[in-house]
């Protein structure tokens, strides 16, 4: 039981590293209608930002602050300038754009900052609650949920907020109503870096800074989209700390899996739910208009 | 390459004649210089430059096969690292465990990725575009785990991976090892080419780029998109599994390391370089993922990697389609400098 | 050059003259009357990268020796490539050092997966694949492999060492084993369990492995701690090291936690990981660890510092991998100097196979490295030493173990 128990609360706390990393990808998918598999290098780098600050001396919430509105900043540039001119090209177009620049980010990441783990700080204070779950872990998972209820209100009840989903869901007509949806893309493509920039620096002192700290994580942030829903916050969130915690006791109590082949679990999560519902566990079905 | 126009739905006049030849006859002409150049290569090159060039080969096989899939049926893959190593993995256990002939091997491990790609067709049906990047993505990232699993171990050799050694040439021919295996290569290269080649002009490769196009429409027309998407996720895991055979044996050894993730952004981005949908542009693919990281090191050690990337970003800037893209510039002012002269004259 | 091993050198010649004095100028290809050239594959990209270090200090090195004068009057050319840790790249590259940039030998490479790719090879064309950068026991095997020869003690002899100890002093031990899962770690446990014995069955009580693409070992640790075990053998990569020290702490778990060397810097796991953490971690030492303030007066760290501030100035002077890299280019300078004017592949092997009592400064006191036509370990020796909160306390005496030979 004592195991059970110790396997779920860890299953949580690395579920809270995913649901950061989904939340990121439900995000992006929302403004864009497509997956980034740069997200992870994104963020990674943009944690590396942060360890700079801190490393000359900036306080930590200063540098958190500056961190996501570097992230921001960063994922707007990255918009207007990349993949701006490329919102015509195909789909396999977009994907490779990925691709170099996730060979830019992790290699510069290197180059600048060498690829030997750093410690990152955490803002919470060291120790934990009974061995089960350490403070920094807690924490994250609140600020998790923090950000999912921020998404929410803005989706919810802000102009902005609608105006993103609606220039995602259908750019002619939004584009009719006024809204102007390039605009909204790199609002998207913004708001997506900052959240995964705040995963980063959540999932850092946990994992370990270093420039392929994301490859794995993001394949398992992936997987909790997915599980949750890939349109769905909520959703996701909720897939990511299932994906932990069945991760978990599937390596723990079914002896061929074991520690062996928990990727595998992810891959076949991934498979699985897209099979039997592809909208997600928590998702909406959507009805493509021929 | 009639593929070329096919693909394009442009017409071209087959009959029209430039510098005295048919398009069809450019074409035979054309062909004929580069096979005739690829037989001399390996006499004119030293072995290194020779084995160089076979892994060029082996890696347009396998973009090929991605070609097939994502070019001609509109699937994404970005786990076709697996069906390599599939191949790999046959041809590997099959010359060491149980001694079979090493070119026995090519085609049983083709077969073997034939029924892992028609296998794996089923879940893809379900999953349109990126949903599929996103699956076969966790393909390639759990294949190296995969492959180290403790219970197969006795026949994959585990992380130890399996060492082979390639037969030099039969018959006493005049050949070293390179060489004679380059000519393997080079041989089922063709005929995989060929293959394409022809699987694409049938009646079933229209079916299948009528699927790409439209698949609601395809299906209205009776063809049977379930079937023949699988099929086709087979024909492509075939051929790349064929280049993963091809690769064991020319390397020498297969590892788990050897079948990572990177393997598959490779196959992605020598077919997007060499130009999706078009054949041929397989092998500039192939040459462009094997020459292009050497030469971005040749540049720079520590920042080869964001060269590579930043090569990347630029040939989708600026060559959008690819190098299929450049030859069909270069074909039309050529023939248009050509109508200028005629014209003039 | 440092005194140490300026004396050592003299030492070295002495007994090992025969080969020294051939006729001047005999070369293979990569050698001549000005030039060595000398070939190198390191992982400068993809998941391996921290390792890269380890090539750029080699290459500093060289640097140092070429402008000192070079060996016998010849400069080092080091051609060093990027294999991204991937076996069929190393094979491409290897291929390109030896038949294109036609190198005398490939010196250090790195990695078990890329070395086994072209060991065959190397063997069948005879170039000495010399020193790689790996500890499994396989590049020691002369009868077979002649041109290949590993450095490091390698990580069987080390899982025997722990074993060993742990007889002796925990003969009731219950042993829990979280491993990398690769050759690497598997190595390591088939040493500790050799090194156990008939006991390996009763005392070991429970097995993990992670992949390297995993983002945390938290599970693994769980299942590990909830079999009873007392003891803990960590064989993981410096990155799951760190997480594993601060998970036990954090779980209250109080094992006695063996640590493999790969992963003993106090630089790059032990402080990331929190250094209360991990007090009373034993692990055992070949090189001295830069950081130890034990050192800071010794001649030969301050002859390493100097040199690494002049010739690597970017390196990061407290991992183990730069003194790593140092120690292992002097003893290829040492070899290349035996050589004397016979520079052929074949006596190049020879004389790194004839390389007596040599010892190099940031070794260990007292850990020489010793290799001869049978014997291609060239460092067999290694110290215990226990972990005080900031920096390792060696202690017991300098333990060899015998794996594989």
């Amino acid at each position: 039981m004592e195991l059970f128990l110790s396997q779920v609360f860890s299953g949580l706390a690395t579920g809270a590293i995913y649901a950061a990393v989904a939340l990121a990808v439900v995000m992006i998918f929302l403004a864009i209608d497509h997956f980034n598999f740069a997200q992870g290098e994104m963020a990674m780098f943009s944690t590396f930002v942060c360890w700079a600050m801190l490393d000359a001396g900036v306080p930590y919430w200063l540098a958190f602050v500056l961190t996501i509105v570097f992230a921001f900043g960063f994922g707007v540039v990255v918009e207007r300038v990349l993949f701006r001119p490329l919102h015509a090209a195909p789909v396999l177009s977009h994907i490779i754009a990925f691709l170099g620049l996730f060979f830019i980010l992790n290699n510069g990441a290197g180059w600048v900052w060498d690829f030997t783990i750093k410690p990152m700080a955490s803002p919470f204070p060291e120790g934990s609650f009974g061995g089960l779950m350490s403070y920094h872990q807690v924490g994250m998972v609140g600020v998790v949920l923090l950000m999912l209820a921020l998404l929410y209100l803005f989706f919810r009840f802000t102009s902005v907020g609608l105006a993103m989903r609606a220039a995602a869901q259908n750019p002619d007509s939004a584009r009719l109503c006024g809204i102007p949806v390039g605009w909204m893309i790199a609002l998207g493509w913004g708001m997506a870096s900052a959240i995964g920039a705040v995963g980063g620096m959540l999932i850092a002192p946990v994992v370990f800074l270093e420039p392929n700290m994301m490859l794995g994580i993001l394949l398992y942030g992936f997987a909790a989209a997915i599980v949750g829903g890939i349109t769905n916050p909520a959703g996701a969130v909720a897939g990511g700390f299932m994906v932990g915690v069945l991760e978990n006791l599937v390596g723990t109590y079914i002896p061929f899996v074991g520690s062996e082949l928990k990727l595998t679990v992810a891959l076949v999560l991934i498979i699985g739910v897209l099979m039997v519902k592809p909208s997600g566990l928590f998702g909406r079905t959507t009805v493509t208009r021929v | 390459m009639a593929a070329e126009s096919e693909a394009t739905g442009r017409a071209v006049d087959p009959m029209r004649r430039i510098a005295g030849l048919t398009a069809g006859g450019w074409r035979l002409a054309i062909s004929a210089v580069l096979l005739l150049a690829a037989v001399a290569l390996p006499f004119g090159l030293g072995s290194f430059e020779t084995f160089q060039i076979t892994l060029v080969l082996i890696y347009a096989i396998a973009i090929l096969g991605l070609n097939i899939l994502t070019g001609f049926n509109g699937q994404f893959s970005l786990g076709h690292s697996a069906f390599f190593a599939i191949g790999a993995y046959t041809a590997a256990i099959m010359i060491e465990r149980f001694g079979v002939s090493s070119y026995l091997t090519i085609p049983v491990a083709g077969l073997f990725g034939f029924a892992a790609g028609f296998l794996f067709g089923f879940p893809a049906l379900r999953l349109s575009g990126l949903y599929l990047a996103l699956a076969t993505f966790a393909l390639s990232v759990a294949t190296p785990q995969l492959l180290k699993y403790n219970h197969f171990e006795d026949f994959t050799g585990g992380v130890q991976g399996i060492n082979l050694l390639k037969d030099s040439a039969p018959f006493d021919l005049p050949l070293s090892v390179d060489q004679w295996w380059y000519f393997v290569t080079l041989a089922v290269a063709l005929f995989c080419f060929w293959m394409a080649h022809n699987l694409i002009r049938s009646r079933t490769g229209r079916a299948i780029m009528a699927i790409r196009d439209n698949p609601i429409a395809a299906a209205t027309m009776g063809v049977n998109t379930a079937l023949y998407k699988t099929l086709t996720f087979g024909v492509s895991a075939l051929l790349t599994a064929v280049a993963g055979a091809l690769s064991a044996i020319v390397v020498e050894y297969v590892a788990p390391d050897s079948f990572t993730f990177l393997l598959s952004v490779y196959f992605l981005i020598g077919l997007v370089v060499g130009g999706v949908g078009w054949i041929p542009g397989a092998v500039i693919g192939g040459a462009f993922v094997l020459y292009v990281p050497n030469l971005a090191e040749g540049i720079s050690t520590g920042l080869a990697g964001v060269l590579f990337g930043v090569i990347i970003l630029l040939v989708i800037y600026l060559m959008p389609s690819g190098a299929s893209g450049l030859v069909r510039l270069a074909v039309t002012h050529l023939q248009r400098r050509f109508d200028q002269d005629n014209n003039k004259a | 050059m440092n005194r140490r091993t300026a004396l050592a050198l003299l030492t070295a010649a002495s007994l090992s003259l025969p080969a020294a004095a051939v006729a001047a100028g005999k070369y293979d290809d990569g050698a001549s009357d000005t030039e060595i050239k000398i070939g190198n594959t390191n992982p400068y990209s993809g998941p391996a990268s921290a390792y890269g270090q380890i090539g750029k200090t080699i290459a500093a090195y060289f640097n140092k020796v070429n402008e000192e004068g070079g060996i016998n009057g010849r400069k080092i050319n080091f051609v060093s490539l990027d294999d991204g840790y991937s076996p069929p790249k190393t094979k491409e590259q290897f291929r390109k050092l030896v038949e294109s940039e036609k190198v005398l030998a490939i010196f250090q490479s790195l990695g078990t997966p890329t070395n086994s790719a072209v060991h065959a090879y190397m063997n069948r064309e005879k170039v000495p694949q010399l020193f790689v950068a790996t500890g499994a026991t396989k590049w020691g095997d002369p009868e077979n492999f002649p041109w290949t020869m590993g450095w490091q003690p390698n990580y069987q002899t080390e899982g025997r060492i722990y074993a060993a100890y742990i007889k002796k002093n925990m003969p009731n031990a219950k042993i829990a084993i979280l491993y990398q899962n690769d050759d690497y770690g598997k190595d390591y446990v088939k040493g500790m369990k050799d090194g156990l014995g008939s006991m390996a069955g009763k005392m070991i009580v429970a097995e993990e492995s992670y992949e390297t693409t995993e983002p945390t070992i938290d599970s693994q640790i769980i299942k590990l701690k909830s079999s009873g075990a007392d003891v803990f053998f960590n064989v993981t990569t410096p990155k799951f090291a760190a997480q594993a020290i601060r998970k036990i702490a954090e779980l209250g778990w109080k094992p006695t936690h063996f640590l493999n060397n790969v992963s003993n810097s106090v630089g790059s796991v032990m402080n990331p990981a929190g250094a209360d953490n991990g007090v009373g971690i034993i692990s055992t030492f070949y090189t001295k660890d830069p950081t130890d303030p034990q050192w800071k007066d010794d001649a030969a760290y301050k002859t390493w510092s100097a040199f690494m501030d002049k010739y690597y100035p970017d390196g990061d002077k407290k991992s183990s991998f730069t003194v790593y890299g140092y120690s292992v280019a002097q003893t290829m300078v040492q070899a290349l100097k035996q050589c004397g004017d016979d520079l052929t592949r074949a006596n190049l092997m020879k004389q790194a196979a004839s390389i007596k009592d040599l010892e190099l400064g940031m070794l260990l006191p007292g850990i020489k490295v010793n290799t001869g036509p049978k014997d291609f370990f060239p460092i067999e020796q290694m110290q215990l030493a226990k972990f005080n909160g900031t920096s390792w306390e060696l202690f017991g005496e300098i333990l060899s173990g015998e794996a594989g030979s």
